[in-house]
């Protein structure tokens, strides 16, 4: 008897058990009202002016932040955004901003806003990276990394508020990529009343740590290692508009010529479902960035639901995405190169004849495919087919061993010469895996009598003994944060970035140099163009580097998630995203 | 009474006062610099670390820095992380509390199944279901935990979809901390989905506790079924048979209390095995815990918390011990009986 009771109670255990781990089967309208996002790593702060990397712009930029500019990320064209229309001088140094109105910066638990942004907001933001005697230059560092590698700040002569709503900046020259730079991630736009006062309160600091914006998203809380959460702004500036969007993007709204009955019917049902849309979009009130750091355990999180997108899928995780119905694998190709630089300071690499020799003796095709599973396309000059100044017909070395020992042997370089190849320990976007990709240029290399060695060290010292110069050659890459050729042209080649530590090939040329400034004297895009297409032939004569692979930008996110657009120019951006059943 | 008392305080004392000195003694050997290691306080310039080490008395002798250090423990100022900046009382006491939760539902788990299997398993001794019982409980024994949680999210999570495989609640919930413990902080909080609140905790925390839950359940019940084999064998079992009782009574009035009080020093055994699973299956499931706090600090170096956590979680599993075990000589005064005979 009392078995039986026994029995019944471990039944009962048994039943409570299964209940409990298949609780979670149908999804709770609740569960719409936020986005998780399984995001990398940390930000190192929350204000993108103090620093590159993408995990810093990609949980800030777009997010917390409008800038003065943005990309269009379909046609990478600049577009209005907080200033609404923008004129420039004749003379191209003066540019002239008209500022949006009523553009409401964010209210949270540590700050309330009592005026709209203006131009003072405006002059703030860029005077405090632009002028070292700026009570908030040396706040958090100090360092600007983005603005001094272009050396933006000393190319502008002014900033000066001409009424509430206009801004006038001067420039000392010309330069035809100012307008990119300020649509960049990293060109945002701070509060000028909350810096005041935070500066009362004797705590500036937290100006970057506690962000205020015009973003869509405002900053609640961050847990190092955890999350970042964020909640909607529910005065931003563009709501209506990306509201409108959503309407205009339902399928059946497109205009009807004939006024039959079922096409007015499908015409009201898809405004209704459009409504609904905007309810859904208004009904969005969290964002929340999921801190983790394993790929496979985000692509795990992705598959069980507890993420709502991730970012930067492993190439080797393609696969598994695109075999899923529930996940969408969204592609784009990105704004990078991947490349093998010659440290033309070192003989015989000074040689545009043996850096020849070494290009033919590689196979670009099948460096793509082993390791890059074909997620690239490949490269022939710097510029991926994104950028404007693309050149479709330029030309690019081929696959020729004969050709490589003919020069190498015209060159004086004898069989069984050695030299190093430095593969980065790191995987990027631009080189998933440098060291394969070494190994493989090796096996080439041999063919042509030429024994390689692959060197690596741990990413601190790699780049500081990179900078020193001791490679001969080195796998590495860009990613560009803007769509204008002269972000990829200038610092990766340029005689200036040398000593700032991007131009691996150590390369200087005249001619080179020459032709860059020349290219933005002009805003003609045609004429600038042409320039960029006379620096590639100069690039394909003296061949400091081998172009090898422009990789497609990733997306991984849930069916449920409607209207994520992968932005190929810099951070990812989730207003306007909403999420249904 | 009060002699048994005075000696399990003494023994917690010193033990304590050991442990004290081992995490003192390991701001010294590690690596790095000493007052680092010892304040996770990283000075900017020469005047900031005199000012620093007079402050722990770094330049007094090693005694004086000790009792310094340990007068440092018992007020909480345990020093700060290297890599979040962060008080480390503060960061042990939000990942302690998530660590005892997940072993309090798996004991609780091991108390309510596997106690009940072993006492049938007992009763019903060499029969088909006793040998399919402590097969089953044998194999689930061997598992290591590690294997037997990655099968569950295998299986759970990413097969079935049945539940989430990391954190402890879904991050929409904005959960105030009280107790520490998620389950009664959503019934304490005023959320406004209180019950999907604690649906979705019920769903994160079924199965690790599941993971670590089943290996001692499996070890419960093979413990109980010894314990109630030996009681059946007692001659006032056979005294009791022989009176014409019931099966249920002599379950009732003899076996079910005489068999329970040698399981539960095993039992005290079982909270440090419990302890390290518990440390073990965090990390696999992202479960903010301090086993999972700990890995992090040993991948970054972070000594200060090294030394804090080690001396934190040794603590932890230190005083139950001795609390279970002070809590066994209560119940059952024939163990100082036999104390006496051998003194």
């Amino acid at each position: 008897m009392y078995i039986g009771i026994v029995k019944r109670v471990i039944v009962a255990l048994f039943t409570a058990l299964l209940v409990v781990s298949c609780g979670k089967q149908n999804k709770e309208a609740f569960y719409n009202t936020g986005i998780i996002y399984c995001s990398e790593s940390n930000p190192v702060t929350f204000n993108p002016q103090l620093d590159t990397s993408s995990t810093t712009s990609d949980a800030t930029s777009h997010q917390i932040y409008d800038r003065l500019l943005d990309f269009d990320p379909d046609s990478g064209r600049i577009v209005p955004s907080l200033a609404s229309s923008w004129l420039v001088s004749n003379d191209g140094l003066t540019y002239a901003f008209q500022l949006r109105k009523d553009v409401k910066f964010h209210k949270t638990h540590y700050f309330t806003p009592t005026r709209n942004f203006n131009a003072d907001d405006v002059v703030f933001s860029i005077n405090r990276w632009r002028l070292p005697s700026h009570p908030f230059h040396s706040v958090s560092g100090g360092r600007y990394p983005y603005f001094e590698s272009l050396g933006l700040a000393q190319n502008i002569a002014a900033v000066r508020r001409v009424n509430g709503y206009r801004v006038e900046i001067t420039l000392r020259r010309r330069d035809s990529s100012f307008l990119a730079n300020l649509a960049t991630d990293f060109a945002v736009i701070l509060s000028k009343e909350y810096a005041s006062a935070l500066f009362d309160a004797g705590n500036p600091s937290k100006i970057d740590n506690l962000p205020i914006g015009t973003g869509p998203f405002k900053f609640e809380s961050y847990r190092k290692d955890r999350f970042i959460k964020y909640l909607r702004h529910k005065d931003y500036w563009r709501n209506d508009e990306l509201a409108a969007q959503d309407n205009n993007n339902m399928p059946a709204s497109k205009e009807f010529d004939d006024e039959s009955n079922e096409e007015a019917q499908a015409f009201n049902a898809a405004s209704k479902q459009g409504d609904n849309a905007h309810d859904e979009l208004l009904g969005v009130e969290q964002l929340i960035f999921d801190i983790t750091p394993r790929s496979s355990l985000r692509l795990a999180k992705l598959m069980t639901g507890e993420c709502d997108a991730t970012a930067f899928p492993a190439q080797t995780e393609l696969e598994v995405i695109r075999t899923r119905n529930d996940l969408t694998l969204a592609e784009k190709p990105g704004l990078n190169i991947g490349f093998w630089a010659f440290n033309t300071q070192r003989p015989p690499f000074d040689n545009p004849d043996v850096r020849r020799a070494l290009a033919s003796a590689i196979d670009k095709n099948t460096l793509l495919e082993a390791v890059y599973f074909d997620s690239a396309t490949r490269a022939k000059t710097l510029l991926p087919a994104a950028s404007w100044a693309f050149q479709n017909d330029a030309d690019d070395t081929a696959y020729n061993p004969v050709l490589a020992r003919q020069l190498l042997a015209n060159a004086g370089v004898k069989e069984g010469f050695s030299m190093t190849i430095w593969a980065m320990p790191v995987e990027r976007a631009y080189n998933p895996n440098a060291t394969k990709m070494a190994e493989l240029i090796q096996r080439y290399l041999r063919d042509i009598g030429v024994e390689a060695t692959i060197v690596s060290y741990d990413w601190a010292t790699f780049r500081r003994h990179l900078q020193d110069g001791l490679h001969d050659s080195v796998l590495i890459g860009w990613s560009a944060d803007n769509g204008d050729p002269d972000n990829f042209y200038r610092p990766l080649l340029s005689c200036g970035a040398i000593p700032s530590g991007t131009n691996r090939a150590m390369w200087c040329d005249e001619d080179y140099d020459r032709l860059l400034n020349e290219a933005l004297q002009t805003e003609d895009i045609d004429e600038r163009t042409a320039i960029y297409h006379q620096v590639n032939r100069l690039l394909y004569e003296r061949l400091p580097l081998v172009p090898i692979a422009h990789a497609y930008r990733y997306q991984a996110y849930r069916e449920e998630l409607n209207g994520v657009v992968i932005n190929p120019f810099g951070g990812v951006r989730f207003g306007g995203v909403e999420k249904t059943l | 009474m009060i002699q048994i008392l005075t000696r399990y305080c003494t023994l917690l004392t010193i033990t304590l006062l050991v442990l004290a000195v081992m995490s003192f003694s390991l701001a010294y050997l590690f690596p790095g610099d000493t007052l680092e290691n010892l304040t996770g306080l990283v000075p900017q310039n020469d005047v900031q670390r005199e000012a620093l080490e007079r402050q722990f008395k770094l330049d007094s002798s090693v005694v004086v820095q000790f009792f310094y250090y340990l007068g440092n423990l018992l007020v909480g100022d345990w020093g700060y992380s290297f890599t979040s900046g962060l008080p480390l009382a503060e960061e042990v006491s939000i990942a302690m509390p998530a660590t005892i939760e997940l072993a309090t539902y798996a004991m609780l788990m091991a108390l309510f199944v596997g106690v009940p299997l072993g006492y049938y398993a007992g009763i019903r001794s060499y029969s088909t279901t006793d040998h399919l019982l402590n097969g089953a409980s044998m194999t689930t024994y061997s598992f290591p935990v590690f294997w037997l949680a990655l099968l569950l999210i295998l299986v759970f999570s990413l097969q079935f979809d049945a539940a989430p495989l990391s954190g402890r609640i879904s991050l929409l919930y904005d959960v105030p901390r009280v107790t520490g413990f998620i389950l009664v902080d959503v019934l304490l909080s005023d959320l406004e989905n209180k019950s999907l609140a604690f649906k979705d905790a019920l769903s994160h925390i079924a199965l690790p506790t599941l993971a670590i839950g089943a290996i001692t359940t499996a070890s419960m019940i093979r413990i109980t079924r010894r314990s109630v084999i030996d009681v059946k064998h007692k001659a006032y079992i056979a005294a009791a048979v022989s009176r014409g009782l019931s099966s249920w009574q002599i379950f009732t009035r003899h076996v079910l209390r005489n068999a329970l009080l040698p399981i539960l020093p095993l039992m005290a055994i079982q909270i440090t095995t419990l302890i390290t699973n518990a440390m073990i299956v965090e990390t696999l499931f992202s479960w903010p815990g301090i086993g999972n706090w700990l890995i992090q600090a040993i991948y970054q170096r972070d000594y200060p918390a090294l030394r804090i956590g080690m001396m934190a979680v040794s603590t932890l599993v230190i005083t139950l011990t001795i609390l279970v075990d002070l809590f066994n000589r209560l119940i059952d005064p024939s163990r100082e009986k036999y104390e006496h005979a051998a003194v």
